[in-house]
């Protein structure tokens, strides 16, 4: 398999460089002239979160010598359960300033590009351009699209790693004869139907797996060496600690990388994912149900209204906080439907509004006909009407 | 290399659901099923768990496109018989859905 990088010189190592990378140098499959293939490397991170943390620490380690980083966001506390290249000290930091320092100090000869922005249609093919291999470590789907389509129509390679809860998926798309992620989703799932792992949570150890094997393929592409997870899915499930893999075949009437490609430009992803810019008045309804305000709820509860609450969390979490609903976890809701009265006005509840969105639309196919969500949960409770219930 | 049986005969087989599909299977991640062939087995799957059928097929009935299933290690689409392959005795079907988590605490749902 032909490594990457360009055909010009490599750069020469330096004698810091001969030490550092001793145990490198004296692999078969790297050597001096691996060493320098690194160190001519770029690749860019997309993204410095749970997958991007051991990414961009292990290519900094190997002596990557040019790393960009993406990300606009801000370092928060419930961050550092798992990415780890943040410290308690960066909260409120931005996590790009906050990953390149760890960085450039366990790599002073690393070249960090910051690039402080969200990917977008409009800068994507401007930013990617000028690296050699890319690593996908976002979070949502009109992202991975966009990075996916890019890297087929510069030719760039796509290392792709995502989870959820304690299961990964890593693979190499947009190569020449491999498939892209398209090929493997052609279509995104619809908004709402795949959790996210705000709602889902996620053990905080397996984006450190998954991104570790992510730095791996990037290695090894860049090095030339070894059998790269082009056309396989490698799925992680780190709770039985079981590996399988998957072949994934290039699909010839893929619309980016088949024949007869008709995605010849980047588009609009939030609108080929179904994610609609909301209007106020799309906002209220969702899916057929009611979006009520918590500042609305508290007004109709307090006026006296027979409301029936139904928080639909885990018991754990109405032990830190809760507002007086009744508690039936979503998984039980289907068999408890019995406890649930209809001929009430039903108000699901969860931490967010998204597991209360779900089951409300459930509540509405098993026939209830008065439900409502309420909109952003009781984090939205805490933040606009009672700061003294506990946010998680 | 086991070989096929005649489509008909229902066998035994282990249909892997992937976590966020387990809710509807009340956290089961392996279930085992008998049919013969693959949409045999999604049947009998939606049958015991019709909670799951939304997430797996449109209205219309058709597999969902962000649902990828595998025969054994082959994705189902590139099978000459897809859906209607006939399943050898200790085959496995895995249901592989998109996910995206990466993650941060910010995400498009």
């Amino acid at each position: 398999m032909a490594a990457i990088t360009e055909p010009v010189p490599l750069p020469e190592l330096t004698s810091d460089d001969l030490s550092r990378y001793s145990r490198h140098l004296i692999l078969p499959e790297v050597g001096m002239e691996g060493q320098r293939k690194l160190k001519a490397a770029r690749v860019l991170c997309v993204g410095t979160g749970g997958l991007g943390s051991p990414l961009a620490f292990y290519l900094a380690a190997a002596g990557v010598g040019t790393l960009g980083l993406v990300d606009f966001d801000v370092v928060d506390a419930s961050n550092l359960q798992r990415q780890i290249i943040h410290s308690t000290r960066d909260i409120g930091r931005k996590k790009l300033d906050s990953a390149a320092e760890k960085l450039i100090a366990l790599n002073p000869a690393l070249n960090v590009v910051k690039h402080e922005t969200m990917l977008s249609s409009a800068n994507a093919l401007e930013i990617l351009k000028d690296y050699d291999v890319v690593a996908d470590g976002t979070d949502n789907f009109p992202t991975r699209y966009l990075v996916n389509d890019a890297c087929v129509l510069l030719g760039k390679p796509n290392v792709y790693g995502s989870i959820f809860r304690f299961e990964g998926q890593a693979s190499v798309f947009a190569t020449e004869k491999g498939p892209c992620y398209r090929c493997l989703y052609p279509e995104p799932p619809p908004p709402g139907l795949v959790p996210s792992c705000a709602e889902g949570g996620v053990l905080g150890i397996l984006p450190g797996l998954v991104g570790v094997i992510q730095a791996t393929e990037v290695i090894k592409l860049i090095l030339g060496k070894g059998e790269p997870l082009i056309g396989r899915l490698l799925l992680v499930d780190a709770l039985s600690m079981r590996f399988r893999e998957l072949k994934l075949r290039k699909n010839p009437e893929c619309p980016v990388c088949g024949d007869n490609p008709t995605v010849t430009q980047l588009i609009d992803y939030d609108q080929f994912c179904g994610i609609a810019h909301e209007t106020p008045q799309s906002a209220a309804v969702k899916n057929g149900i009611p979006q009520l305000t918590v500042k609305e709820f508290k007004r109709r509860r307090d006026a006296g209204e027979d409301l029936f609450l139904l928080d639909v969390r885990e018991p754990y979490e109405y032990q830190i906080a809760q507002i007086g609903g009744t508690l039936i976890p979503q998984n039980d809701v289907p068999q408890r439907l019995a406890e649930i009265p209809r001929d009430r006005e039903v108000v699901v509840q969860c931490r967010s509004g998204g597991r209360s969105q779900k089951i409300a639309e459930l509540l509405k196919q098993a026939g209830y006909m008065k439900v409502v969500n309420l909109a952003g949960g009781i984090l939205a409770w805490s933040d606009e009407i009672d700061p003294t219930v506990r946010k998680y | 290399m086991i070989s096929r049986q005649m489509a008909g005969r229902d066998l035994h087989m282990t249909i892997f659901i992937p976590t966020p599909l387990r809710p509807y299977t009340a956290g089961q991640e392996a279930i085992d099923i008998m049919a013969s062939t693959i949409s045999g087995a999604l049947d009998h799957l939606t049958e015991a768990h019709p909670e799951l059928r939304r997430h797996l097929f449109t209205d219309e009935g058709k597999l969902r496109a962000f649902v990828n299933l595998y025969l054994n290690d082959e994705d189902v689409r590139y099978l000459p018989a897809r859906e209607a392959t006939p399943v050898a005795a200790g085959d496995t079907l895995s249901i592989i859905p998109s996910i995206a988590g990466g993650c941060s605490s910010v995400s498009v749902r």
